[in-house]
């Protein structure tokens, strides 16, 4: 297992490729990627440098075409549609710069309803969307319509939404989006916290401020990672200037 | 900047003697900059030959405070009023670097960028790790001053992105070539450095 046993994310010479023959287009080109509880990787590069492939093949929306993906030391190449479904209703949480919340359901309700679905029953589920609503500072704001919050507050719905119950990956594509400079801070604050009471965390970003908030950041180019920052020390070696 | 103005600026709210001028300072830039006393002890007898500040008497434990003179306050307010002329910074060692190694033989741009581009990646994850530590209402300015070294780090970085783009448009393909000039004694030598990199 290569020292990997309590990876929550790995991806082991994953390829992705969109068609065959001359027209092929290779997304990702045997990446391999090791994500630990209380770690956030950053994924930085140009567009089409294949980001959000890594993050669909990560999330088990998309299949590698060739290597595997593995979450919580499972394959997800061994799991079928409902047990892939079931998993990322469980387990992975989503942050999109799209929302995607409804917009006929209240805050709350938005939160619980990936609970729900999974057959969580409607009382436990709306307790861990509280609970979940609170942690993002949102206890008040259950009852509101998505219309009815401001654009802030509706990301961190959907945020809430991707940390409730028992997630342990969690995975941003440009989470803070169209926000202002200090909500979307407000944003990554609340994903740090998460990723450092143990979950663990991918960020795409091309905002290179964002991706200071991560403990890694690795270079995707042309589907390869072509490099990533040494590991960081801690703030009080950081202070004495002794980590150099 | 300064370090005479800093002075000033904190002697503005009050007498201090030396050492509470360096710990003043210290905390108002969040210990990234630090001084010494020698320099504190240099700046304030410069201050005070220049009329800006003005020695107290010597305290029975020995310090001598200072305090700031009508001069001294024109001057702080105009440092104030005056915005900081991007002239007045040093050179910027790096975008000299890049434009030289475009022009060098043999120097793999692409490399040089992505080298930086995570140099400065990991500094400014050690600057947002500080801040993120920094959460009381009493480290405002010093979060303010990280929140600059921030901002700089982040347009390094999209600088970097924007050579990396410009490269790929303008050089396919990897290493950039030396550009001769006809009249360029180097030319030869120049000519010699492609065709090795062109065999590698």
């Amino acid at each position: 297992m290569s020292g990997s046993d309590d990876a929550v994310l790995e991806l082991r010479a994953v390829h992705r490729t969109h068609g065959t023959g001359p027209a092929a287009v290779h997304a990702l080109r045997g990446v391999s990627l090791v994500v630990r509880p209380g770690e956030l990787v950053a994924v930085m590069g140009p567009s089409g440098s294949g980001k959000s492939t890594l993050l669909a093949l990560a999330g088990g929306l998309d299949r590698p075409t060739g290597g595997e993906v593995r979450v919580e030391g499972q394959p997800l190449g061994a799991l079928d549609r409902r047990g892939l479904a079931q998993l990322r209703r469980r387990r992975i949480g989503y942050i999109f710069q799209q929302l995607n919340l409804l917009g006929s359901l209240s805050a709350l309700e938005n939160v619980a309803l990936p609970l729900e679905l999974d057959g969580t029953s409607g009382r436990r589920a709306r307790a861990l969307a509280m609970a979940a609503l609170t942690e993002v500072g949102l206890p008040a704001m259950g009852d509101r319509f998505p219309d009815q919050l401001s654009g802030g507050q509706q990301q961190r719905v959907a945020i809430a939404r991707a940390l409730v119950g028992e997630r342990r990956l969690v995975l941003a594509d440009e989470p803070t989006g169209a926000l202002d400079s200090q909500t979307g801070e407000a944003v990554l604050h609340l994903l740090r916290r998460r990723i450092d009471a143990g979950a663990a965390g991918v960020l795409v970003t091309h905002e290179a401020r964002h991706a200071g908030w991560a403990d890694r950041v690795v270079f995707l180019r042309d589907g390869v990672l072509v490099d990533t920052t040494a590991p960081l020390g801690s703030v009080e070696q950081l202070l004495s200037g002794s980590d150099r | 900047m300064s370090i005479r103005h800093g002075l000033l600026a904190l002697l503005e709210r009050g007498q201090m003697y030396g050492y509470q001028l360096r710990a003043a300072f210290e905390e108002s830039t969040g210990s990234t900059w630090p001084l010494n006393i020698g320099q504190v002890y240099t700046t304030l007898s410069r201050l005070e030959r220049d009329g800006l500040v003005r020695p107290l008497p010597e305290s029975e434990a020995g310090q001598r405070p200072y305090e700031i003179t009508d001069a001294g306050r024109a001057d702080l307010a105009l440092w104030f009023a005056t915005p900081i002329s991007r002239n007045d910074r040093p050179r910027d060692e790096l975008a000299i670097k890049l434009a030289l190694a475009l022009t060098t033989p043999g120097v793999d741009v692409r490399s040089v960028v992505q080298a930086q581009r995570s140099a400065t990646m990991r500094a400014l994850q050690e600057l947002t790790r500080l801040k993120y530590g920094s959460n009381r209402p009493e480290d405002l300015p010093w979060r303010l001053v990280l929140d600059s070294m921030v901002f700089q780090a982040e347009a390094e970085v999209r600088w970097l992105d924007h050579c990396e783009t410009s490269l790929v448009r303008h050089q396919p393909s990897g290493p950039a070539p030396p550009a001769p000039r006809p009249d360029d004694a180097d030319v030869r030598d120049a000519a010699r450095w492609a065709g090795e990199e062109a065999r590698r």
